[in-house]
Parts: structure tokens; sequence; C-alpha cells
């Protein structure tokens, strides 16, 4: 019996009844291939998507630790400069497509999705499926390139032309290349079906109360990027496919004529700059959506472990909405010394410093989150701490190169390095790691261990930190980034030797502690201590299943009424210091929010 | 419901914790357009695609004004492949007629002819693809013949991808007997989109190529 | 408790690196101190606002512990504390913005009457090339390039003639002459960088781009590759030297002309051809 006007609401206390349609159509597993290799629940994609990332994230952790022994303790590990270039691209393009994007939007937008929105699945959960497997061939055929003659390609993760197909480059003149351009275009194909999923499910398939403006930052912040991957992915796209027909069929696009060891090849009047310029469109709004998670995600951490409701939360939306906007106009600020049009220059600069205005809000925000909060230190919030630590020290190095004359020295140094791991290697991976241990009791019903999940966050924090923040000062230097052999100049100001090899050795035990959360992780979903239900008193829906872990179908025989935004923290007159959203109003005495 | 058909930007301004506006909330039924999610995912599809070939179109448009830009000749096989594509998407209205009529069998006997006629373009595509290579015309010839190849391979590939979505249509018509009226309609709706949706995509590309 | 002070260490602590730091820019050897000064001045905004934040984060920790009798403020925004924020961010953005955009608009605008010569890049060396005594650089080709003519210049050009090649040396420039760097890249993208020069700019092939520097002190400084180029990048090393007038000279009356190249190989037929054409 559903209520006809705001009058007979405030009249019938009643609560309000579930959604009156017909359940979703939802496929019941059977056999254990149904039930967890072609699953189409969206919780195990979401496992799938995790733990495959983590897996080739894995290369990618190893890989770095071999980079960093070759710069600071050459010849330890026997490599040629092939090898190492093969190492930095590699390292690179796993991170931030394979690892940090698939783990963001695959992994925590398939669990969390549908259970913030109050959904039983995702709205076409087949097409789920497809994509994750879609997903595992893309890692399959990069694998893949590790094994063919001439190796991986070593042009690094931004496969610039004419070099990423020339035989001066490991991997040009090879297979390596064009495993790696098939790879990301089947992983484009991949993340077009999932992408689908995510955003049709968030604007379609909430339940009843759910308005956009009750929907967690957590879902604002994945469906933002979803939407940003729907406009950058097909760049990257275009940019492969042009690439490889280069590359395997002498065509030009990129190609302009050039003269090689000698030999005049048979290209002419492409552009190595369309290139980039296609790139950049693409690897920007990237960045964003390995960022945009990350902002949506911390933001309820913080809420939850201060219980306080997020600062702000309008402003928040507003700008997560408008950083994802801005983000198309300021591709070529990867670009300011790449022989462009001056002009560009200036237009691509403003538009930087402007997209600085929205992210400086959010982190207000956050903080002001703190302010006047009730702050248990718990595991996630320490991470969260140490997030706003970092993106703020990464964000500010990027308004250094954010400004087009600045960046005229530091282009291609150590600087562009530290400033692009700080902001997003570093930051994401914190709210990554942090919310791990957040909704660890939500996926296996169990707490992580404490005490390792305490020293793997100081040992994490800390260790990151001591890597990238002397990192920039080699670039202040000149200290250029992409060499084999680390060169020490006479005109330095002092030697670069020690710095070198503190940074690895920071990184080497920053490394090692991952091996302690990963053992956390194995041991507590089986021995862990015990957490029952919403063990935080969070507000947002995915606590409130009727099972913990929660099973197919989410919330049981009856989907969720929402009655409530997703931040009621600390109301003033409630019992409690939290309301869950699908809390009715008549079963909260006296609280404020109440009052009509 | 709520009474005021709020912008998209409107409910971004909104404070849901405001006591009024708990009040209105609380009856909203969870979805943000009145569209099925099915025509919403079509969409999707059809903007990603859009966004693919105007980016290639756009480095097209760029690359065509230098020197080396040598056109290609106009097979009159391409002209015909056109008129399949828009012989195929006349068809598809007259599917949708018959389906409004609940005429399920001249649906699938329509929808039978759709596959031919897809067929038969994909081979006459391959066909004019034969004959520019014979007559020279090779894709590391000159940038029009790379983005020839490439328009017509791209525009493939999506058509190939919508016979696996006609595939499940015209299952759902088969059996003449056992037919979820509300299913098929809505499948068939969508199918016939997309195929409209490919004539446009590839009147473009046909079009710029002529005209450059 | 310790957690704030931790908070603080961090902050705290990477300012006094930062004071303390031997790891340093070197002295400026160009006129791009505006670049230096804006860099500068980004250190004092950002500084200020990383402190800030975090110290009030180390506040806000320490002031605000969970205790279970006490509940947070229920606040979901506060507008005008937002806007002004905002407001003061803007400012704060467009005064480092203003004074970096006026140091790149003199960074494009080539100074009139700059000393214009030629940079070449190839995997994996640098090669230069001067104007000689007209003033003026010859035109080149791709196609042009060979063992005789490894620059590619057009014979029948006659400006190529007196242009002055240096190959597999260092090059010298004249101390207080603005230069334009024509940058030219054969076979992938590289890029000229001089770290005490501040100024860099990638070379594509296809193209030419160029970059002005007037440079202000003498010395021998290194060249360093600033565009992954391939897997001898990181060993495409040179040398440029910056002379007072008087050994500037001297360097230069001790190089080659393209002439002087061609008819030392043999080649002077070459010569006479373009000769010929001269004259037609």
């Amino acid at each position: 019996m559903a209520a006809d006007s705001y009058d007979d609401v405030a009249k019938n206390k009643e609560s309000i009844p579930a959604l009156e349609v017909a359940p979703q159509d939802l496929y019941h597993a059977k056999s254990f291939w149904t039930k967890y290799i072609f699953c189409q629940d969206a919780k195990v994609i979401g496992i799938q998507y995790a733990l495959t990332a983590a897996a080739i994230g894995m290369v990618g952790l190893v890989s770095s630790w071999l980079m960093r022994m070759q710069i600071a303790f050459p010849g330890v590990i026997p490599m040629d400069a092939a090898a190492y270039y093969q190492l930095v691209t590699m390292h690179g393009m796993i991170m931030v497509v394979y690892l940090l994007t698939a783990l963001f939007l695959g992994g925590f937008g398939n669990f969390l999705i549908p259970l913030m929105v109050g959904a039983r699945d995702m709205v076409f959960p087949y097409v789920n499926m497809v994509s994750y497997w879609v997903f595992f061939l893309a890692v399959l055929i990069l694998a893949a390139s590790y094994f063919v003659p001439g190796g991986p390609t070593g042009a690094g993760w931004t496969l610039y032309p004419p070099q990423a197909i020339t035989s001066g480059t490991p991997g040009g003149d090879g297979l390596g290349i064009v495993l790696m351009l098939v790879s990301l275009a089947v992983f484009v194909i991949g993340f077009t079906m999932g992408g689908l999923n995510y955003v049709i499910t968030i604007l379609q398939a909430r339940t009843r109360g759910m308005t956009l403006m009750r929907l967690p930052l957590t879902v604002w912040g994945i469906f933002t990027a979803t939407v940003l991957a729907l406009f950058a992915f097909p760049a990257l796209f275009v940019a492969g496919i042009m690439m490889t027909l280069d590359n395997m069929l002498g065509t030009s696009f990129f190609m302009p004529a050039i003269v090689e060891f000698g030999e005049r090849l048979s290209y002419d009047g492409g552009s190595p700059i369309l290139f980039q310029h296609l790139f950049w469109f693409f690897g920007h709004p990237e960045v964003y959506i390995v960022a945009l998670p990350a902002f949506g995600i911390v933001s309820d951490l913080i809420s939850v472990h201060a219980r306080k409701n997020i600062f702000g939360y309008r402003m928040m939306v507003w700008a997560i909405v408008v950083i994802g906007a801005l983000s198309f106009i300021v591709w070529a600020h990867h670009m300011y010394v790449a022989g462009m049009n001056p002009w560009f220059g200036f237009f691509f600069a403003t538009t930087t410093l402007i997209i600085a205005v929205p992210t400086a809000i959010k982190v207000y925000n956050w903080v002001l989150t703190l302010w006047r909060g009730n702050i248990k230190l718990t595991i996630p919030m320490l991470f969260s701490i140490a997030f706003i630590i970092t993106f703020v020290n990464g964000g500010l190095t990027g308004l250094f190169l954010g400004n087009v004359a600045v960046d005229v020295p530091l282009s291609d140094t150590y600087f562009v390095v530290a400033h692009f791991h700080m902001v997003m290697g570093i930051a994401p991976v914190l709210v990554i790691l942090g919310s791990i241990y957040h909704w660890f009791p939500l996926i296996t019903g169990r707490f992580l261990n404490e005490k390792l999940g305490r020293i793997h966050f100081w040992v994490t924090f800390i260790g990151s930190y001591s890597i990238y923040f002397p990192m920039h000062y080699l670039g202040f230097m000149g200290v250029t980034r992409r060499y084999f052999e680390v060169f020490e100049s006479d005109n330095f100001t002092y030697s670069i030797t020690g710095i070198n090899q503190f940074i690895t050795v920071a990184a080497l035990i920053t490394g090692a502690a991952q091996f302690l959360f990963f053992y956390n992780i194995i041991v507590s979903s089986k021995f862990g201590k015990k957490a029952g239900k919403n063990p935080w008193k969070a507000c947002s829906l995915e606590w409130q299943t009727e099972d913990v872990p929660p099973t197919h179908g989410n919330f049981g025989k009856e989907l969720p009424v929402v009655y409530r935004w997703a931040y009621d923290y600390s109301v003033p007159g409630a019992d409690e210091d939290y309301i869950t959203q699908n809390t009715p109003p008549n079963a909260v005495a006296n609280a404020k929010a109440e009052q009509t | 419901m709520s009474n005021k058909k709020e912008s998209l930007i409107g409910q971004l301004t909104q404070k849901p914790w405001e006591p009024s506006q708990v009040k209105i909330d609380n009856l909203h039924e969870g979805k943000t357009f009145n569209l099925h999610v099915g025509k919403l995912g079509l969409r999707y599809i059809m903007i990603v695609s859009t966004i693919m070939f105007c980016l290639f179109i756009v480095t097209y448009a760029d690359r065509m004004v230098y020197d080396d830009w040598i056109r290609m000749p106009e097979p009159f096989l391409l002209w015909i492949n056109t008129l399949i594509l828009v012989f195929s998407s006349i068809v598809f209205i007259r599917i949708q007629l018959a389906s409004k009529n609940n005429n399920f069998e001249k649906v699938r006997r329509e929808l039978v002819l759709i596959g031919v006629l897809a067929v038969i373009f994909l081979i006459g595509q391959l066909l004019v693809w034969q004959n520019m290579i014979e007559a020279g015309y090779y894709v590391s010839g000159s940038p029009a013949n790379g983005y020839f190849y490439l328009f017509t391979t791209l525009h493939g590939f999506h058509l190939l991808g919508g016979l696996i979505y006609w595939v499940m249509t015209i299952n759902k018509v088969w059996k003449l007997d056992n037919i979820i009226v509300r299913k098929a309609k809505h499948t068939l709706e969508l199918c016939a989109i997309y195929w409209h949706f490919l004539l446009a995509v590839w009147i473009v590309l046909f079009g710029l190529m002529l005209f450059s | 408790m310790i957690v704030a002070l931790l908070v603080i260490l961090v902050t705290i602590g990477s300012v006094i690196f930062h004071m303390w730091s031997p790891w340093w820019w070197s002295d400026i050897a160009s006129n791009w101190v505006g670049m230096d000064n804006t860099i500068i001045l980004t250190f004092w905004i950002t500084g200020a606002v990383f402190v800030a934040i975090g110290l009030f984060m180390a506040y806000c920790i320490w002031k605000y512990k969970y205790n279970k009798n006490n509940k947070a403020e229920y606040e979901p925004e506060n507008s005008k504390l937002e806007w002004f924020l905002t407001i003061i961010t803007t400012i704060g953005v467009i005064a480092l913005l203003a004074p970096g955009l006026i140091v790149w608009n003199n960074f494009v605008t080539v100074p009139k009457g700059a000393y214009e010569i030629e940079v070449v890049g190839q995997q994996w060396l640098w090669m230069y090339r001067l104007p000689g005594k007209d003033g003026v650089l010859g035109t080149t080709d791709i196609k042009n390039i060979n063992d005789d003519n490894p620059f590619g210049l057009n014979t029948n050009d006659p400006h190529s003639l007196d242009d002055i090649l240096i190959d597999a040396d260092d090059l010298h420039i004249l101390k207080d002459q603005p230069l334009k760097l024509n940058l030219r890249a054969l076979d992938v993208l590289h890029d000229f960088y001089v770290p005490q020069f501040r100024a860099k700019m990638d070379m594509v092939p296809g193209m030419i781009t160029y970059y002005w520097f007037t440079p202000i002190k003498t010395g021998t400084f290194e060249i360093l590759c600033a565009e992954y180029c391939g897997t001898g990048h990181y060993a495409m090393l040179g040398y440029v030297i910056v002379d007072e007038q008087e050994d500037y000279d001297e360097w230069l009356s001790e190089q080659m002309t393209f002439e002087e190249i061609l008819a030392s190989n043999g080649k002077s037929d070459l010569i006479k051809l373009a000769l010929n054409k001269k004259n037609d």
C-alpha cells in the first residue's frame, strides 16, 4: 500500500512497504562450475577480479624491486638495458591498468555496488560474468608477452611511437608490442561490458527510497569513474589499433619518415604527437578512474570510524562530478614539452590548476570530518589518515608539474616519478589496504588480525613515504627518469648514490611487509576473530544483509527500504551513535532528523 | 512518487538530511530514468561505439589535409553493400510492425532474411577488399587506404557482434508456440535499434570517404 | 596520542628534510631563473598548505579521540565555510598560475636576433649544425641521408654549403648570447636537456621543435637525453661548453663546413653540381 502524498506519510507512522515489482530473475547456480568459476553472482565476480588483479600485481611489484636493485646496486641482479626497460614498462602498465583499474572497478565495484544500492545483483549478470573472463584473457595475453622471442615490450607504459615499434626498443620488432596492444584492446572490451553493469545498476536498480543523494560516496566514486571509463577507454582502443596497424601492416598513422640505424624505413607522413594526444586523452581520465573510487571509499572509511557524517556531502558529490568532467580537458599537461603548439600550454596549464580546486575541497572536507568527530583509531582509520597525508603531498607536487613553465625543468625527471607514485601508487593503495581491513568482516565474517595489521600499516605508511618523498629532490637536481644506469654528474650538488640506495632499501622493506598482509588474509579467513553482523556499526546497506557473508540475492526475501541518507552518525537525541539507512522513522525515538 | 520531475543537476543540489527532503525521498522508486535497463544498456554501448568512431574520424580529418593523401577509387560494390544495409533497416521496420500486431510467424521469417542479408553484406565487403588488393591498393599504400580498411573492419566487427545478439533474438521467436511475448518484443526492439545504428555509422563513414 | 605525534613528525620532518637537504638543484647557468623563482613560490604556498593540513589533522586526532560517552557533532554541511575555503584555494591557484604563465610566455617567445643552431638527435648520439658565414641554416630532407651526408642537407640549397657540421664531438656555445635551438630527430623521440640550463623540449621525427635560452656562465655541462628513446637512452650523453668570445672564436675556426667535409671525402663533384644549380 503506497502512500499517495507527503501528508499521508506524516500521518501514517508505519514503514513504507518494499518495492512491489517482480523480483529480479537471478540465475541460481547449481554445479561447482557455475557456483565458483562461471559464476554470475557479482560478489564472486568481484573476488575473481580482485584475486586476478592481485596476482598480476605481484608480478608488477616484483618488477619494481628488480628495477630498484638495478638503480641502487647495479650488477647484484644481472640484467641488461633491454631487460630493465621491459621491467619498467610491464611494471607501469600492470600497476595502472591491470591492478588498480581492475581492482577498483571490477573488484570493489562488483562486490559493493549491488549491496550498497540495495539490489540483489548487477542488472546484466551474464554479461558481468563474461566481462571477468575477458579481463582474465587480457591478463593471459599480457603474460604471454613474457614468453615470446624478444620478450615483452620495453617501450615504457606510455608506449610512444616511433620507439615502441622500432628495433631499438625491446619488443619493438617482435611480438612483444603486439601482445601488449592486443591485451589492452581486449581489456577495453571487457571493461565496457563491466562498466555497462556498474553504471546501469547504480542508475536503475536501486531499492525504494534510495535517491542518488542517499548513495554512499563509495558508489558515487565508482560510478563517476565508470562514466569516465566509458568516454576514455575508446581513445586507448583507437590508439592501440592504429599502432598495431602501423607495426604489422606498415601503415603510417603515427610513423613519420625516419632513418633508423642508417636504414630508411618505409613509413611516411604520420604524427607521433597524434598518438600522444590519443593516449593522454585516455591517460589522464585513467588516473581519475583510479583516484575517484579511492576518494569515495576513503570518505566512507573516515565517516564510519570517526562516527561522524562526511562533512559537506553535497560538495563532495559535486567535487567528484566536476573533477570527472574537468579530467577531459587537461590531458596535454603530459605533453608540455612534447613539441606541440606552445599556445596549448597556456590553456592546459589553466585547466590543470583549476582542477586543483575541487580536489582541495575534498581534502578540506575529509579533514573537517575528523574535526569534532569521535575518532576510533582502527586500522581502516589509520590507513585513511595516511591517505590524506600522502594524497595531499602528491596532489601538491602536481601543482608544480601542472604549471607549464615549472614543468619544463622537471618533466621526465624523478620529480614526475615521485609525484605520480605518491598520488597514484601510495595514496589509492593505502585506501585499498584500509578498505580490505574494513570490509573483510563482511566478505568472510571474520576480522583480520589486529596486531599484524598495525605492524603492516606502520611499515607500509612510513616505508612508502620514505621511498617517494626524497625522490622529489632527485628530480630537482635534474636526474632523468628511465635511465638504466644512474647518471652521477659532476655538476650535481651532492652524490645521488646514497639516496638511491636508501630508497631501494625502503622499497624492499615496504614490499616485504605486504607478505604480512597476505599471510593475515589467508590465516584470518579461516581462524580470524568472528565479527558478527555490522561490527563497525555502519549505516550503509551492505552491512544490513540477513546473512554475513551475504549470500546469493544479498538481502533475503525482501529488499530493504531506505529511509535516510548514508551518514546518520551521532544523530543528536538518538540512542545509538548510528542509524542504519533502512531503519524506519518510527523505530528511532526522538531523533532530530525525524522531527517535522 | 514525487510530483516534481527533478533534473539530474537539480537532484545533485538536494539536501538528503533535511526532514522535508526525507519525506519526498522515502517514496522514491530507485530509478533515475523511466527506461528499461536493456534499452539503457544498448544506449551505453552505442555511446561508447560512437565515441570510438568519432575519435577515428577526427584523426582522419586531421590526416586528410596532408600532401600524401591519395584518394581511393569508388567501387560500385560498396554502393550495393550500402543498399543491402538500407534494405535491412527497412526489413527491421517491417519486423517491428509485425511484432506490434503479434504476427510472430512473419517476424521469424523476416529475421531469417536479416541474417541472410548480414552475411551477404559481410561477403560483399570482403569482395571489395579483394578487388582493392588486386588493383594494388594495399593497406600500407596511402593513408586513405589505411583508413578504408580500418573503417570497414571496425564496422564489420560491430555487425558480427550484432549477429550474436541476432541469434538470441531469433531464438526468442523460433518456437512459435512458446513465445514469451513481452521479452520477445523487447529483444526485437533492441536488435532493430542496433541495426539502424549500424546503418547510420556506415552512412557517416562511407559518406566521409566519398567526399574526401 | 602516538598517532598524532607521528603525523606531526611526518609533516615537520618533511619540512626539515626540505630545508636541510643537500640534494638540490645546481646553480642555474641560463637566463631561466624565472622557472626557479616560480618553483620557490610554489614551495612556499604548497608547503604552507601541507603543514596546515598535517598539523590540523594531528590536532583533531589528539583532541577527538573516541569516547563512548561522547557523540560527534552532527553537521552535514557548512556552506559558508566551504565557499570560503574554495575562494582562498582559488586565490592560491591564481597566485601560482599567473607567474608561471608569464615565464611560459617568455619561453615560447624567441627574442629577435637570437643565434639559431640545430641539434640533431638519433639513437644514441648528438650532432650539431651551425649556420656558418651566411647566418642561415640550410634546408634538409630525410631522403638525403647517407654516409656522406649524415645530416641530410639539400646539396642544391646554397645556404647548406657553409653550414658548420659537428659530429661526435662537444658543442660550444657563446656566453651571454641568446640561442635558439632548432631540434630535429632522425628516428625516434629524443629530448635535449641540460639540467643547469633548465630548459628542454622533445625532438620529434617529422617536425622541427625549438626552445631558446641565454647561457650566463662559462663551464662544461652534461647533456642528458630526456625522452625515452630505446635501449641506449641512458647512454646518450654529451657535453656542451659555454665559452667566452675568444675561446669560442678559436673553437669555431677549427670546425669544418659541409663544403669542406665533402671536399675532404673526395666528393667535390657534388659541390660542383650544387654550385652549378646555384648559377642556374
